[in-house]
């Protein structure tokens, strides 16, 4: 991340659009990408305000409700049958999942 | 300049629950009926919560105590994030940053004859989902991948070692040592046909150059080892290959990163996988869907109390308790917690754990084998094989006698459905008339009447055929079976030369 | 008349007594839904056979003299975020354009099991991001009280079904403000319970966190009666909390006495409409009429609650949509042929503007070396926000302000700027954030009639004196029986 020094907005590089994409397995147009690199820049300036805050001491918050210990038996629900399993698969042959080869090494 | 291998091995465990970790569905292994053992939470579909198992938990906290390993008081679950098809949320439930446990270590026997051990580190074991599995075009003419989610969400252990392992047979040992203490604790079946168990190996070498310094190789990691044997060999490829490559190039750690490679059984060879471990961002953040777990020392005290002995400490007893050799005991421990308890039954109610050892290994262990039966099927009960040793050892039956009896009583179990008893060894004993017969008299007798029967064997040997007093030790000891042989072919040459 | 004239809370006692059938009720709402639903675009899905054949049994069932559930037959919208086994659910989105769940979710189990009527999928924002229904793949959704006006979001369909009378209640669901803002803007009420007080089985996921089902209902009484009706503990959800669930229906009209209402001076600083405030501030007015205790509380990290969502709720959004890859159910391309080209390609044709700029600034957040610097960060001041309510609820019952700085903003109006959208959540976020329950109930008009909501938050739990101090108001005023005029 740089700073732009004059109207403190922080730039987000094409190239980290891109990483970011790819790490997020999403095909972007170009327009998207340029489109994306000035509106996530924007809201990361926004969210910048956070560094206001020293919550070095606060413990993080990582659910609204704060339980512990949510345990099942270890008991057999029965499974759903085949054909309910694969019904919304883009490609199975009735027992499977298909995919593109997936190439080893 | 000499080398060093540097190996840590990272071990995953299946548990043996009825259900996978977040949801009902059964975890039996069913590869020929793919994704019969499936549902909302297993297939990832939107809208479904995983709700953790308790058994789940309850099994890696045992299985972290074998290890020795520190429990944390809370843990939590992260989502470790990548793509690919057998995994279908688009992230694996695991731990990252607060394992359930950590700082273990193992008792490696190092040399079996002796006993020798080693520990090794273990820095930590955590819980996690498994993935499905993807069943590839084995053509090469590039037809789609299929993929059965029926072991998605299996739960498993996975254990990380320190690189305190030293070569390719320390590595497999280091396997067996855990498929050995896990099959005890039953936390596992260790099947690794199954990929219950199965393992990777990191594994670089330490190279001491001429001049006395240091350097060490690139680390590779070889992926999804899933037997002993392949796990040493690959080991020892990798090694060799290393070296070789070390002395080609002079590549060290230091001008490669970290490698992936696979092992061909059928070449023998580990072939690479990634060149470079390309920038992993498994962006590892805490299961909003999960809650975090915490035990207390009474939890964990209830659960070390179900704990059985661990093999490690197993061994030892029976070298000290049973006088066995390091080696009888490995023998014995090896083949897994029932047929350990079964010969320190039979042990125990023999008196001899020399002599339980010796049928246990060499008699029980082969009859197993050639009917392909556990022992849990085994016909003898400990209380009936530990009769028939005791009879020996109070010079009741002869060795071979016994054989003859353990043999029949096998035979027997054949064609009745009750387990052979200890009733029947007295039958089987009195009908062969096998007991040995202490009676002077009657051996005298016997003997007077064969010598009588048997001029021309008596001739012989009086003319120098030592040989020919076999025949007459055969057939006194066809009339009284029980009889010692040692005693009968004392008094046989006593009495023709000369009594 | 049409049964649709009637407010909900009276439809479904006439309902419960037995004076109306389920298929008198139903019928006139499927009417309504012809007759008006080209105009305003609520429904994604209306399965008219289905809803008539649940009414029908119901009508059955209760003439055998068998006991009927809490809804007895009233009809009810269901936000297309919400599985139900075999009907199509789309969560507004392409990716989901074929997607039959082979599950009800929890809350769907709880209707049928209270003999509500599924009327069928309302519209909403792509997996629920979004404050205007724009961002739908489908359709946009209008106000009823303006057609060229947004009615908010993302429980857009829900909440403009109920205005326009085309269902008496309906469900959505609010990670932001999804079910309070589109409530505000189109005049009805709208309840985002506590977090784990409703089961999200079957609820698709935005930011699990935050996520939370409730209520929309032309009255405060129907909207308790479907509260009611779908909360309570789930085995299935591990953040589900395991407390009983009150009779909210049957202590709604006992006012609450010594009510201490706090108003938030956060709430009313810089950006909010003077329209908004002075209808906001003459309801809270009613209250002390009412012989309330009004006192001022301070909720100072408030003013973060924005950058803080807008970190946690992409963040964990880019997580719970990774399962969007084309292999086991949803879009897959046409044209790629290796894995990571069909990964990419699916995603980026099936995913939204939206939905997309949020996943990757949760990927981002979420990457090495900014997790801390942004994720970690946004979650350590989550909890100061939530401290700050734990400070002004041991002082105060209830929270009141504003749910939305404007009325209903016009089509088209913010959907170049996706900033200026998030800050219009400003009043609505924080209670997702922390945790806690919170209702928009109708307070007024602006001057070119569009409806304003007044918000109520209360401590976790509290959803009873959160209803029961809903319906304090709602006795003493008239807005909840003015109707938008759909020709």
């Amino acid at each position: 991340m740089v700073s732009d020094g004059a109207n403190n907005t922080m730039a987000f590089p094409r190239e980290t659009v891109l990483k970011v994409a790819s790490l997020a397995r999403l095909q972007l147009t170009p327009e998207e990408v340029d489109l994306f690199a000035t509106q996530l820049g924007a809201t990361l300036d926004y969210v910048a305000r956070l560094d206001e805050l020293d919550v070095s001491n606060v413990e993080p918050m990582v659910h609204a409700i704060e339980l512990t210990n949510v345990l099942r038996d270890d008991v057999l629900v029965p499974s759903l049958p085949r054909h309910d399993a694969v019904a919304n698969a883009p490609k199975t042959d009735g027992k499977y999942f298909l995919v593109p080869a997936i190439l080893e090494s | 300049m000499h080398y060093q291998p540097i190996i840590g091995l990272e071990v995953h465990v299946q548990l043996q629950t009825q259900t996978k970790i977040f949801c009902g569905c059964s975890t039996a292994f069913n590869p020929d009926q793919p994704n019969v053992q499936t549902c909302p939470v297993c297939l990832g579909l939107p809208g479904a919560l995983p709700v953790l198992n308790g058994t789940a938990l309850r099994l890696a906290i045992k299985t972290a105590m074998a290890l020795n390993c520190q429990i944390a008081k809370f843990t939590k679950w992260d989502r470790k994030q990548y793509f690919y098809p057998d995994l279908p949320k688009g992230y694996q439930i695991s731990q990252y940053d607060l394992p359930f446990s950590f700082d273990g270590q193992v008792e490696l026997i190092t040399n079996a004859e002796t006993g020798e051990s080693r520990p090794i580190r273990i820095i930590r074991a955590h819980l996690e989902e498994d993935a499905g599995k993807n069943v590839h075009d084995e053509t090469g003419r590039g037809r789609d991948s299929m993929v059965d989610l029926n072991r998605a969400g299996t739960p498993l252990v996975e254990i990380v070692s320190h690189p305190d392992l030293r070569s390719a047979a320390e590595a497999r040992q280091m396997l067996e040592e855990l498929h050995a203490l896990l099959t005890y604790l039953e936390v596992s079946d260790c099947n690794m046909q199954e990929g219950s168990l199965r393992c990777d190996a990191n594994v670089n070498l330490h190279i001491t150059k001429d001049d006395g310094t240091v350097v060490a190789t690139p680390i590779v990691e070889i992926k999804n080892l899933n037997s002993f044997r392949f796990t040493e060999q690959a080991v020892e490829y990798e090694i060799a290959r290393q070296w070789k490559a070390f002395q080609e190039t002079g590549k060290t750690i230091k001008d490669a990163p970290k490698s992936t490679r696979g092992f061909d059984p059928d070449r023998g060879v580990t072939t690479i996988m990634r060149e470079k471990e390309e920038a992993a961002d498994y962006r590892y953040f805490p299961d909003p869907d999960l809650v975090p777990v915490t035990v207390t020392d009474e939890q964990l005290a209830a659960i070390r109390s179900e704990m059985c002995e661990a093999p490690a400490v197993m061994r030892k007893r029976f070298q000290s308790e049973y006088q066995l050799s390091a080696y009888d005991a490995s023998v014995i421990i090896d083949q897994g917690r029932l047929l350990a308890e079964y010969f320190e039954a039979t042990a125990k109610l023999c008196g001899d754990g020399k002599q339980a050892a010796n049928w246990v290994t060499q008699d029980v262990l082969r009859v197993m084998k050639e009917r392909k039966e556990t022992i849990a099927n085994f016909p003898l009960r400990p209380e009936v094989l530990g009769s028939l040793i005791a009879r020996v050892t109070q010079k009741q039956l002869t060795i071979k006698s016994a054989r003859e009896v353990f043999a029949d009583l096998l035979t027997a179990e054949e064609d009745q459905t009750p387990a052979p008893s200890m009733a029947q060894i007295d039958e089987i004993v009195a009908a062969k008339g096998l007991a040995i017969v202490q009676d002077d008299g009657a051996m005298e007798t016997a003997i007077a009447a064969v010598i009588d029967k048997n001029p021309k064997a008596v001739a012989d040997f009086q003319a120098g055929k030592q040989a020919a007093v076999g025949a007459l030790i055969g057939q006194v000891m066809k009339q009284l079976k029980g009889a010692d042989a040692q005693a009968v072919r004392e008094k046989i040459l006593t009495k023709l030369s000369g009594g | 008349m049409s049964l649709c004239d009637l407010s909900a809370g009276t439809l479904w006692r006439k309902l419960q007594s037995g004076e109306v059938t389920a298929v008198a009720a139903t019928t006139d709402y499927l009417n309504a839904i012809t007759q008006f639903d080209g105009q305003v675009a609520a429904f994604l899905h209306v399965d008219r056979d289905t809803a008539l054949a649940q009414a029908t049994n119901l009508d059955a069932k209760r003439s055998r003299g068998e006991p009927v559930g809490l809804m007895a037959g009233l009809p009810v919208a269901i936000k297309d975020v919400l599985c139900i086994k075999g009907e199509p659910t789309t969560c507004g989105s392409k990716m989901l354009q074929n997607f039959r769940p082979p599950y009800d979710a929890h809350v769907i189990e709880k209707l049928r099991a209270a003999d509500a009527v599924l009327l069928g999928h309302t519209n909403m924002d792509e997996f629920a991001m979004g404050s205007s229904s724009e961002n739908s793949a489908y359709q946009v959704t209008h106000n009823p009280w303006d057609l060229s006006r947004t009615p908010g979001g993302s429980s857009s369909g829900s909440a403009a079904a109920v205005a326009a009378r085309m269902a008496p209640v309906s469900l959505g669901s609010d990670t932001g403000g999804s079910i309070r803002q589109p409530a505000g803007l189109c005049g009805i009420v709208g309840m985002k319970p506590t977090y784990g007080r409703v089961s999200r089985y079957g609820l698709i996921a935005y930011a699990s966190s935050l996520d939370q089902v409730g209520p929309f209902s032309t009255d405060v009484t129907a909207a308790a009666a479907l509260l009611e009706a779908i909360a309570g503990h789930d085995p299935r959800d591990s953040t589900s909390v395991n407390q009983p669930v009150p009779s909210y229906t049957s202590t709604l009209d006992q006012p609450l006495q010594g009510l201490k209402i706090g108003v938030a001076k956060e709430f009313f600083a810089e950006g909010l409409d003077a329209e908004i405030e002075q209808a906001v501030r003459t309801a809270i007015d009613v209250y002390r009429g009412l012989g309330a205790d009004v006192r001022e509380v301070s909720l100072p990290h408030s003013k973060y609650s924005i950058a803080t969502y807008y970190l946690i709720a992409p963040s964990e959004a880019s997580s719970n949509l990774s399962r969007y890859d084309g292999v086991h159910y949803g879009h897959r391309t046409e044209s790629a042929t290796s894995l990571n080209e069909m990964y990419a390609a699916s995603r980026g044709e099936a995913f939204g503007p939206e939905v997309k700029r949020r996943i990757m600034l949760g990927t981002y957040a979420l990457s090495s070396g900014y997790y801390d610097q942004y994720y970690v960060k946004a979650l350590r001041v989550r909890r100061l926000i939530r401290e700050d309510f734990d400070k002004a609820f041991a002082d105060v019952d209830i929270i009141a302000g504003p749910v939305t700085p404007t009325a209903a903003f016009k089509i088209g109006e913010k959907s170049d700027n996706p900033l200026g959208m998030y800050l219009a959540d400003v009043y609505t976020i924080s209670a997702n954030l922390a945790g806690i329950p919170g209702i928009s109930v109708p307070c007024g008009f602006t001057p070119a009639g569009l409806p304003i909501g007044l918000q109520l938050l209360a401590a976790p739990f509290q959803e009873e004196r959160l209803l029961r101090a809903a319906r304090m108001y709602e006795r003493e005023t008239d807005w909840v029986t003015r109707k938008p005029a759909l020709a």
